[in-house]
């Protein structure tokens, strides 16, 4: 051999799987739109529980005592009284009576000013502020504050929303099972297209495959060369569909829905669940991708000799 | 240094009443009992169809035998595992027919592959990869792709690649058939060199005159059966042998008359070949 070896040729080494091989178009658009419509499922998800959660929170901060009129007591003086009563207790911050033109104030949009007789029984209500938390953790005594209102023998009852506030955790609850089932059912989808387009890629260049194994290439190291190739395919549609998803959230936001619709629309809260699971899609999608890629393309090389 | 039933103790590759079929064909391959002994060169020659390059394929672990028995490096191929054929494929080099260059590397990548899918880095064989091709004169088109050579270019990349790994066997379907008689005759110089360095050979020709130029075994496939006709002088030993035992000059010898006819004379009749330049003459008496 002469001095002046040739010099191997500069740059890294050439990609052992043909360029085209998993990077079809289609594919990338279709995982790309399963990552956009998970994205939404999660957001949407999340934004009913957000949603839920300040509700409830609204709901539970809050007592009314109503105090029904009765014909030989005085319904302003029992407003007062029962005021006092709940100012009194643990866990309350605020107790406001409100007197009957308060009432008549709340029932004048309905029936316009002045249409209702002087002498109309009104119940009256009395509205008790909680401090946060407090009817959850159970430091505020609803049935106590019932008992010293009977006591006192006023027609009297109190109630704590827990109803209403049921009833919109169950709703909360049921969007957010309902969003992470779509979320499931999505990866699952994504996972098996994946699949699909590894074993058709596999399958379309045999020539490949075989002279690899010829020259003593193992299984995994095969699997891993698709493994790699469609993790990228994986990252690249799951940046562009979250991306989407973001824009989407954001546009719902900016365009002032009437909240029932927005409850199951995905919106835009700039705090880390939403930053965090839109920057974890793309990952997310890449390593549902390669796993995928490289289950499909094992199982299919294991069926050859 | 033959390819016989049996003579060598471990041979890299051994046969034992190999049968195979595809699918349900008929039996392509019948009753092959031979060993390759270990740096040992032979030709495998017959008619096309015969079953050469299933044949290769039973030795190169690319196709399993329908009946019995195949080792290779002392292993039983019929229950070897198939995490461990890889092991066995490294050390075995094999230049196909159609060479199966993978058309999207470069010249350099595709010798590069039997070091790349071992795990090797690229800076630990780039320069032995980069040697070799200059040493069959593709030191200027290493980064040329296969589909810009010429056939005999690529035939080269496709033999440097069965090489770089350092085989313990080489396996050469048809390797001089897209190739000048000059280039071809280059290659078998290669192939020569290669054995002398210890590497066990098999070339698979049709091309007689190639099978001439050196005096090796010739297995001969024909209707599914493998006739081995030992190296010229191998044979010439023996007819000296035979004739100094033997004083009377007019008898036919046993060795050509225990076989009726040499295979390697049906073959070439099929082939409708020349005989006219055949130089060692002794064991043909028609």
């Amino acid at each position: 051999m002469s001095d002046d070896l040739p010099r191997p040729p500069s740059g890294g080494a050439g990609a052992l799987l043909p360029p085209d091989a998993g990077r079809d178009r289609p594919l990338f658009v279709v995982a790309a739109i399963l990552v956009f419509l998970a994205c939404i499922a999660a957001l949407g998800a999340r934004g009913a529980w957000n949603q839920a959660q300040n509700w409830t929170t609204e709901l539970e901060s809050s007592l009314t005592i109503q105090i029904r009129p009765v014909d030989d007591r005085d319904p302003d003086a029992d407003a007062r009284r029962a005021a006092e009563i709940a100012q009194a207790l643990p866990g309350v911050r605020t107790a406001t009576p409100r007197t009957r033109d308060d009432a008549l104030a709340l029932l004048t949009p309905w029936l316009g000013e002045g249409n209702l007789p002087d002498d109309l029984p009104l119940p009256l209500m009395v509205e008790v502020e909680l401090e946060p938390r407090a009817a959850r953790d159970g430091r505020v005594a609803i049935s106590d504050l019932q008992a010293r209102l009977d006591a006192e023998g006023m027609a009297a009852s109190v109630d704590d929303h827990s109803r209403w506030a049921r009833a919109v955790r169950r709703a909360a609850g049921t969007a957010q099972t309902l969003g992470l089932s779509l979320l499931a059912l999505l990866t699952g989808a994504a996972a098996a297209v994946i699949a699909f387009a590894a074993r058709a890629s596999l399958a379309a260049r045999t020539d490949v495959i075989d002279a690899l194994h010829l020259c003593g290439a193992e299984d995994r190291f095969i699997a891993g060369l698709f493994q790699r190739r469609f993790f990228m395919l994986g990252v690249k549609s799951g940046l562009v569909g979250a991306l989407f998803a973001a824009c989407v959230s954001i546009g719902v936001s900016l365009g002032q829905s009437p909240a029932d619709i927005a409850f199951f629309l995905p919106q835009w809260a700039a705090n880390p669940f939403e930053l965090i699971l839109l920057g974890a899609a793309p990952l997310l999608a890449g390593l549902t991708s390669a796993l995928s890629a490289r289950l499909a393309v094992a199982s299919d090389l294991r069926g050859r000799w | 240094m033959t390819a016989s039933p049996h003579s060598d103790p471990e041979p890299v590759v051994r046969f034992d009443n190999v049968g195979m079929r595809y699918g349900r064909g008929p039996e392509i391959l019948r009753d092959l009992s031979f060993d390759l002994p270990r740096g040992s060169f032979q030709f495998l020659t017959g008619p096309s169809g015969a079953g050469k390059t299933s044949l290769l394929k039973l030795i190169y672990l690319a196709a399993k035998p329908s009946r019995g028995l195949i080792s290779c490096f002392g292993r039983d191929v019929a229950t070897l595992p198939r995490d461990e054929l890889p092991d066995l494929r490294r050390r075995i080099g094999v230049v196909f027919q159609e060479f199966r260059l993978l058309n999207h590397l470069s010249v350099f990548d595709n010798v590069a592959l039997p070091l790349r899918v071992t795990g090797k880095k690229r800076s630990d064989y780039a320069e032995d990869v980069a040697e070799l091709l200059a040493w069959v004169g593709l030191g200027d088109k290493m980064s040329a792709l296969p589909p810009t050579l010429s056939g005999g270019e690529q035939q080269r990349v496709a033999i440097a690649r069965a090489v770089v790994g350092q085989p313990e066997i080489l396996i050469a379907d048809e390797p001089t058939g897209n190739v000048d008689p000059e280039m071809g005759m280059r290659l078998l110089r290669l192939f020569a060199e290669l054995n002398k360095l210890g590497t066990t050979i098999v070339i698979a020709t049709h091309d007689l005159q190639l099978v001439r130029m050196v005096d090796a075994p010739v297995m001969t496939l024909a209707n599914g059966h493998l006739h081995i006709r030992p190296p010229r002088s191998q044979r010439q030993r023996e007819a000296d042998l035979r004739n100094s035992l033997d004083p009377e000059p007019d008898m036919p010898s046993p060795a050509d008359t225990d076989s009726g006819e040499d295979p390697m004379d049906a073959v070439a009749r099929a082939m409708e070949m020349p005989e006219d330049d055949e130089t060692d003459g002794e064991d043909r008496d028609e």
